[in-house]
């Protein structure tokens, strides 16, 4: 189990395992990150992973680009944390 | 002579396997072939080879859709009609994709891809064409009839409406205007006698919305959304219904984002059908009939 803080300054902290999404954990902690199609197609849910390893699963190329992959840009339902993390939610 | 009826859409996917299993054993379409990239279904209540294809590709969306001309010369036809408009047509020689004819592939005001084609191989149903029963019996997940419309976004939806109208012949059964009257937000467009067979809402160009497929009754929507959540599919609006069509509906994702729509019981549609008009003002009650209010991701969640 990692935690995964929000925000920095803010300090909003919820736990995700391994094997679970940081949207799906989020939500269940009452974080708000926008929901879409849960598949890595829409981009709604798009986060900066700003501190700490993760996992990202297939996302599409059209929402995500290469350049926001090396900046740690992520879909948050593709997101799988390896430690604890920190995030930037991007509200559009 | 003219264009009868949708035809098939091909979808890009991001994992081809995964879409597969959800496509045959979820939605419950026959897996009719393979060629290299691609995976060819056809829903039971179907003649022709294929009405959905899967593509692999890095991105979600649509790759085109594709309406079927009565006629081989058809093609030729609309290719003129196509090129006076200003958009631009190119041929899709025999054979590009399994059991295809040739096709004239359209780039439409709002950037998507349409073909439109004659020949395809038939492939025929299970129940057959001779006394046939109403339903096969070996059918898996919603096993829609077929594939019934989707709704894409354009910028520009005046010039979308008149393109499909003035050079393909589509008509149109409802249309969602600002209102001051000046702007349209929503086209609904019918070749054959459904309440749509394509439809735009203004967004960005050359994005897909939703693909639906048509299944028989309101309990077969409820049904459905019962085999989504069961296989634990994103469903994002549960079984309610549309002012715009008065059809019901139930939405959700496949597993590369495309959204898809299990849909029934719209009107029929006929040749001097009235177009209905919304105003922006009532869109809720619209397009969710019950909540009378959209939700994000409806508006937002595009491939």
């Amino acid at each position: 189990m990692f935690t995964v803080q929000v925000n920095r300054l803010v300090g909003e902290i919820f736990k995700c395992s391994s094997t679970e999404d940081v949207l799906t954990a989020a939500r269940r902690h009452g974080v708000s990150i926008p929901l879409g199609c849960r598949g890595g197609g829409c981009g709604m849910c798009k986060i900066q992973v700003t501190e700490g390893k993760f996992e990202r699963g297939t996302s599409s190329m059209a929402v995500l680009t290469e350049e926001e992959r090396r900046e740690n840009y992520s879909l948050a339902c593709k997101t799988y944390p390896r430690e604890n993390i920190t995030i930037e939610i991007t509200l559009k | 002579m003219g264009i009868m009826r949708l035809g098939r859409v091909e979808l890009k996917v991001m994992d081809l396997e995964k879409s597969v299993d959800y496509y045959t054993n979820v939605i419950g379409l026959e897996e009719t072939g393979r060629s290299e990239g691609r995976i060819y279904m056809k829903a039971w209540d179907e003649y022709d080879h294929h009405s959905v294809v899967l593509q692999q590709a890095d991105s979600a969306g649509l790759d085109h859709m594709a309406f079927k001309v009565e006629k081989l010369d058809d093609l030729a036809h609309y290719e003129k009609k196509v090129e006076q408009f200003g958009c631009t047509v190119r041929r899709v020689p025999n054979g590009t994709r399994l059991a295809e004819g040739q096709a004239i592939r359209i780039e439409t005001p709002t950037g998507h891809q349409v073909e439109l084609y004659h020949d395809i191989e038939v492939l025929g149903k299970k129940v057959g064409s001779l006394n046939p029963h109403p339903w096969p019996t070996d059918t898996r997940g919603i096993a829609p009839h077929a594939l019934d419309h989707c709704l894409l976004t354009g910028e520009d939806l005046e010039t979308a409406t008149r393109f499909f109208m003035e050079v393909l012949g589509f008509k149109q059964s409802e249309k969602v205007m600002t209102v001051d009257g000046e702007v349209m937000l929503g086209s609904f467009l019918f070749t054959g006698n459904k309440a749509h067979d394509i439809a735009f809402v203004k967004g960005p160009d050359k994005k897909l919305h939703h693909a639906a497929f048509h299944v028989d009754n309101f309990y077969e929507v409820l049904k459905a959304a019962d085999i989504l959540s069961r296989n634990e599919v994103q469903i994002e609006v549960t079984p309610t219904r549309h002012g715009i069509t008065r059809g019901q509906t139930v939405y959700f994702f496949d597993p590369s984002g495309n959204r898809n729509e299990a849909f029934c019981g719209g009107y029929f549609t006929y040749t001097d059908f009235p177009t209905i008009t919304w105003t922006e003002d009532r869109i809720g009650q619209g397009i969710f009939y019950h909540r009378r209010e959209l939700i994000e991701s409806f508006m937002k969640a595009l491939t």
